[in-house]
């Protein structure tokens, strides 16, 4: 009886999100300001509201996947799908992370994130009935709780001794640099927590493929955008001029967790799962970005600084989009099949041509494969890296191979992955009959991945238009800006540093391709015999109808396993053979070992349950001795005192 | 300047037309070059361009299994290798969209034809076009770090991106021996020869063996499709050779300001240097034996150490660390 009132909700978020949207994308391109003050929230803060263009700039990214959701979810069954444990909570999220763009004091900023990370929690443990969901609930809430601390202490930082805690006071007065670099470090991890940042992304790709799919696209999608939002407001904005060393961590850090990041995707087997892993690449790729811009920033070089910026924002965008694209063709999966594991999967681009289709542009753009949007980030970005020799400190020389080399791997990874994903769950046959038995969903709900493969189309061609549109951005955070499209051979030419350095023209290019292409399949068709035959596979002249014997996800990885694994997860191949005449199956396993779970949470982990239970002797006291204890620890607090004052 | 702006078009035109008449032709002097080394008597110099005929007029057989995507794939491979090659500047440096990509997209643009004749492979759901497309995506990740390490070498000596503007740089600058451009250019020859699918890699002239990548990814097409995909393999190859040509062995080329006489001497250099480089294929190609395919770590490994060597010496030869 109350589902009817839950579906007015997707249509309402998709309304509210669009007028937030426009207004947003009205600030960002007037450059215009807005603040207000609110007599709630703490006694002697307030709480701060302001919109500038920065927040403007990550609110029509927001909007723009909130809307996308909402009008996936518009195409849920009245009937079976609604929960009063999802829907309620949608809007909720929704404008908690609008909420966050707008704080303007340090309050404000925590109240909305945590709000944020309570709304993600609540969806992700909607189906609690499941303990991989509860499990997956509960790493990240320890996780959301980590990272709130962290900024705890970074807004600390930045307040001061005399507590300033509203974000004009921090401006005014910015920190020392000692403990500058501190807080920098506080909102690395804080942010990088929320964002996936390695080694504190454990709990992203259990998270985020245990929410509802069209959740899990806000959360990937977007979620990680405030957190890089976080970020920049932080190190941009509140921190004063950068020391250059403060670029290393986010750099180092940052292509880590690209180059890690695919590495798990590319071996895991979970259709959802591979999606969330590449999340922490892309958010790797963003704080690369952004190390360089702080690097440039700090050396005062500004042109390269606009270019390192322009492509994390680009990339924020642009992932914005093609993730959220791939995690509602991934719930389209989910919702024609009931299968995410990939190796169930094969030939839905029969049965689902349109998803097919528009899953094709996001895992093409998500690969940063030209003309579409992911490689203007991409292109960008390593324009950044080859003008980073150029920075006079020694260690970024040597680094700047290293962070190239890494991402071009991350790119090249990202691109093997995605035709994995690709080629197993769409081409090839069905694997599984609940694969064979598929159907295409709703028309909303295409039309929402089909608005965003459009966006992705469109970025790609029209990366320069979107690179102009983020000069006030730009010019705000790092004092430079792009070259003007005036300044190319056509007015939409992406330019990095001058014209006669490095240009990329997409929609030329795009042009020559398609003309090439037409003028291809009208002199073949012309030339050619024109005759079409459809036969059984030619398989070199034994196919076999079986559909196992198709190259599977897990066969697909097994060369990117042998050549990077055995470094990177100690990947061992064991096969035990029965000698000949034996009838026993051969059998082949591999072990895959997870440092980074090992070092970073199984030995903290073991460490606090080891500490908890040697402290456990304190709960059954006397209390004589409880009282000795409290005696004790006053004397001492007291001589603290007396000695510091 | 109108009259300007219809000569570079044609220009432009001619030089898309160059590499796509031309590219066969440098196959059969591969192949002709390794039969005559193996004392056979090998195919005729035109074999490509009578092969290509010949599969065109022949009927296209497509498995039950195949989607749109297989058949429309050859055609965006085709063209997107096809405007690749030619991007890259080969007979003269200051072509009306040359531009257009610097060599960081140019990359890219042979990425997204990998991509979808990866993608094309594992549409029929068989076993070998699997085998083909894991195996070439793991190829590219190998060689696209030491292909990343090179552009930065290039960058940092000639101060851009634009292959022509390198192009021009090195014709403009007189420069002696430089160690860092040599390991470069080995570098390079070897991230060509895997992307190439060229021995020790690949073996282009075989088809039925579990070390094959790219044959065994085409291996369910036919007739006229087969024919675009073989085409662009070997524009892929004449592209190859354009790069290390443009950016090693730059002399002759006419400049952005040549006139047309300029130009057919740019033009006839080219062809020399290409047929050349055709010919060292295929001397190479018979002097070496193919690599089992987890050996290639080790090999494509070899031109990313030397692409960092090269990267280091660049930083010493600039003066960046005084």
């Amino acid at each position: 009886m109350r589902r009817p009132a839950l579906a007015f909700v997707y249509p309402l978020s998709a309304l509210a999100a669009v007028v937030l949207g426009v207004v947003d994308l009205q600030v960002l391109l007037s450059g215009g300001e807005a603040a207000i003050h609110l007599p709630i929230g703490l006694p002697t803060i307030g709480f701060h509201l302001r919109q500038d263009t920065l927040s403007a700039f990550f609110g029509v990214v927001i909007n723009g996947g909130v809307v996308a959701a909402s009008l996936y979810g518009m195409g849920f069954d009245r009937a079976k799908e609604l929960t009063p444990r999802v829907e309620p909570l949608f809007p909720l999220f929704a404008a908690a992370m609008n909420l966050v763009l707008i704080a303007d004091d340090a309050y404000a900023f925590l109240f909305s994130w945590e709000l944020m990370s309570l709304a993600s929690w609540a969806l992700v443990v909607a189906r609690h009935t499941d303990p991989e969901c509860r499990r997956a609930a509960h790493l990240y809430l320890v996780m959301a709780a980590i990272g709130t601390v962290a900024l705890l202490f970074a807004f600390g930082g930045l307040a001061g001794p005399a507590g300033g805690y509203a974000f004009d006071t921090v401006r005014a007065h910015p920190p020392q640099p000692m403990v500058a670099a501190l807080v920098l470090m506080a909102a690395l991890v804080g942010c990088g927590s929320k964002g996936g940042l390695i080694p504190l992304h454990a709990w992203l790709p259990l998270a985020h493929p245990a929410a509802p799919s069209h959740v899990s696209a806000l959360m990937s999608g977007v979620m990680t955008k405030v957190a890089i939002y976080g970020f920049v407001r932080i190190a941009f904005d509140l921190l004063g001029p950068p020391d250059w060393w403060w670029a290393l961590p986010p750099i180092v850090l940052g292509a880590m967790t690209a180059v890690l990041g695919l590495l798990y995707a590319v071996l895991d087997r979970d259709l959802k799962r591979v999606l969330a892993y590449s999340t922490i690449e892309n958010v790797g790729l963003i704080f690369v970005a952004l190390g360089l811009a702080l690097a440039f920033r700090a050396n005062a070089q500004h042109a390269a600084a606009a270019v390192a910026m322009a492509a994390a924002l680009l990339h924020v965008l642009n992932h914005s989009w093609f993730k959220s694209l791939l995690f509602l063709g991934a719930g389209a999966i989910l919702h024609a099949t009931g299968r995410r594991d990939l190796d169930g999967l094969g030939g839905l681009i029969h049965r689902m041509p349109r998803t097919a289709a528009f899953f094709l542009v996001g895992a093409l753009a998500i690969s940063a494969l030209p003309p579409l949007n992911g490689f203007v980030s991409e292109w960008l970005l390593f324009q950044a890296v080859i003008a980073a020799p150029a920075l006079p400190q020694a260690a970024l020389h040597f680094a700047s191979p290293a962070i190239g080399a890494m991402l071009a791997l991350a790119a090249a990874l990202a691109a093997a992955c995605f035709v994995r994903v690709y080629g197993t769950a769409f081409l090839g046959r069905p694997r599984s009959a609940e694969a064979a038995g598929a159907h295409d969903v709703p028309l909303v709900q295409q039309a929402a991945m089909g608005g965003l493969a459009f966006l992705c189309i469109l970025g790609g061609l029209m990366g320069s238009v979107l690179a102009t549109a983020l000069a006030p951005v730009l010019d705000k955070l790092v004092g430079g800006a792009l070259p003007g499209p005036g300044s190319g051979p056509t007015p939409f030419s992406l330019i990095a540093f001058d014209p006669a350095r490095s240009i990329y023209d997409a929609p030329v290019i795009a042009l020559f391709v398609a003309i090439a292409s037409l003028t291809s399949l009208i002199v073949v068709h012309r030339l050619s015999a024109r005759r079409t035959r459809r036969g059984p596979a030619w398989d070199c002249g034994f196919p076999d109808p079986s559909p196992a014997t198709q190259y599977t996800a897990s066969s697909f990885a097994q060369p990117l396993r042998r050549v990077y694994g055995a470094a990177a997860f100690a990947a061992q191949e064991t096969v035990v053979m029965p000698p000949p005449g034996d009838i026993r199956p051969a059998r082949f396993s591999v072990v895959v070992v997870d440092h980074l779970w090992r070092a970073f949470y199984v030995a903290p982990g073991r460490m606090v349950i080891g500490l908890s239970e040697r402290l456990n002797v304190l709960q059954f006291l006397t209390i004589r001795r409880y009282l000795v204890l409290m005696f004790v620890t006053l004397v001492i607090l007291l001589s603290i005192a007396a000695v510091t004052t | 300047m109108t009259r300007d702006l219809v000569v570079q078009f044609l220009a432009q035109g001619a030089q898309m037309a160059f590499v796509l008449l031309i590219a066969p032709l440098a196959v059969g002097v591969v192949r002709r070059v390794k039969a005559r080394l193996m004392r056979r008597q090998g195919p005729p110099l035109l074999q490509a361009y009578l092969d290509l005929a010949k599969l065109l007029r022949k009927e296209s057989v497509i498995a039950e299994s195949a989607s749109w995507l297989f058949r429309s794939a050859p055609y965006l491979i085709f063209a997107l290798t096809w405007v690749a090659a030619a991007l890259v500047p080969s007979f003269a440096s200051g072509l009306m969209f040359n531009w257009a990509a610097d060599v960081v997209a140019l990359v890219a643009l042979l990425g997204a034809a990998r991509a979808l004749l990866a993608l094309a492979g594992m549409d029929v759901g068989t076993s070998f076009g699997g085998i083909g497309s894991s195996r070439e995506m793991m190829i590219a990740t190998l060689a696209e770090p030491a292909m990343m390490l090179i552009v930065l070498t290039l960058a940092i000596a000639a101060g851009t991106t634009r292959l022509a503007g390198v192009a021009d740089f090195f014709i403009a600058e007189p420069f002696g021996v430089r160690v860092s451009l040599a390991l470069s250019l080995i570098s390079l020859v070897i991230v060509a020869l895997a992307e190439n699918a060229r021995i020790p890699v690949d073996n282009p002239a075989t088809h039925l063996e579990l070390t094959m990548v790219h044959e065994a990814m085409v291996v369910e097409y036919s007739g006229r499709h087969l024919a675009l995909i073989e085409a662009a393999s070997h524009l892929k190859l004449v592209l190859y050779l354009s790069l290390l040509i443009c950016l090693f062995a730059p002399f002759g080329m006419a400049p952005a300001t040549a006139g047309l006489s300029g130009w057919a001497i740019g033009l006839a250099a080219w062809i020399a240097k290409l047929l050349a480089g055709a010919v060292l294929l295929g001397v190479w190609e018979v002097s070496i034996a193919k690599m089992r395919v987890f050996r290639l770590p080790d090999f494509v490994g070899v031109a990313f150490v030397f692409g960092f060597i090269a990267i280091l010496l660049a930083f010493l030869t600039r003066g960046v660390f005084a």
